[in-house]
């Protein structure tokens, strides 16, 4: 297929200024395995300890995936906004229901 | 066609994310809902937990994790123009999504050996608290079986554009996309592990 591809200068630069080489990745890769032991291992102490590794560990490891293999990291604030209202959005319908069944 | 075609990456992903999004809202929703039963049934949900297999569950987190690495390798790999490398990355992140389905199946043929299944009569035996709990196990552990599906066969039709160059060092944006969906496919099972098979 040849195409003549025409590209404006800012639509390349926002995304590709800087490609991240293989390392980044696997040390991000190795640190999402230590908090999934890490959450294993909080698993078996006990409840309260379960709860809190759900409520941290978890989040934590999502996030790496968002920031790192997703690229957030490496896009303008847009899509981080996009992220952060649906999350936002999501945690007012939690609490929405929450304080109806707290209340009742 | 002028042989000049109009291009925008930022679109593209912007759009995928927006998709993506729509997706977080609808997992969104159902652990929602698992967070207000297992509130209402604590007991329940921690039987029903241990009646799960964590060793199954965490080796899968583990195929799915190094899935999602083998795919954002396969973008490094094609931004310097390593085609071969790249197809290596993708076909493991395919043999592993693979992976992830068998142990699943087998997970889930064990459940149904012991009667658990949706609708069925040994479950109506069971205390409410554990139906619903099986009930959001079968549903959302499912659901996200489907999009493993789905998943992977866009990274199919990712590894066949690489390897017919419709991919290539200037032009990578599908597989970005791709990539970003088994992305989300992996994030949603980072929190299914702890929810269901390390409840109890």
């Amino acid at each position: 297929m040849s195409e003549y591809v025409e590209h404006s200068a800012d639509n390349q630069g926002e995304h590709h200024d800087e490609h991240p080489g293989y390392g980044t990745f696997i040390r991000v890769w190795v640190a999402l395995l230590i908090l999934t032991g890490c959450l294993v291992g909080a698993s078996h102490l006990g409840q309260t300890y379960a709860v809190w590794g759900l409520l941290t560990l978890t989040p934590l490891k999502a996030g790496l995936v968002f920031y790192y293999f997703m690229h957030l990291r490496y896009e303008g604030p847009l899509f981080k906004v996009v992220v952060l209202v649906t999350l936002g959005t999501l945690l007012i319908f939690f609490a929405l229901l929450f304080s109806d069944v707290a209340f009742r | 066609m002028s042989g000049h075609v109009h291009r925008d990456d930022f679109g593209s992903r912007l759009g995928m994310w927006l998709f993506l999004v729509t997706e977080m809202v609808l997992f969104g929703g159902l652990f929602i809902g698992y967070s207000y039963m297992r509130f209402k049934y604590p007991a329940e949900f921690h039987h029903g937990g241990s009646e799960l297999n964590a060793t199954l569950g965490v080796i899968n987190t583990l195929v799915l994790l190094t899935s999602s690495l083998t795919v954002v390798l396969a973008i490094v790999a094609i931004q310097r123009a390593q085609k071969k490398l790249a197809m290596a990355f993708l076909s493991s992140t395919l043999v592993l999504g693979v992976t992830f389905l068998v142990i699943k199946s087998f997970e889930w043929a064990a459940k149904f050996h012991h009667g658990l299944y949706p609708n069925s009569a040994h479950l109506a035996t069971l205390p409410p608290g554990e139906q619903v709990f099986f009930g959001l196990y079968f549903t959302m552990t499912g659901l996200h079986g489907l999009h493993v599906i789905a998943g992977l066969s866009v990274l199919g039709v990712m590894l066949w554009w690489v390897a017919t160059d419709r991919i290539r060092q200037d032009r990578y944006i599908h597989l970005e996309n791709g990539g970003l969906y088994w992305h989300l496919v992996d994030v949603i099972w980072i929190f299914l592990l702890p929810l269901f098979y390390l409840a109890a």
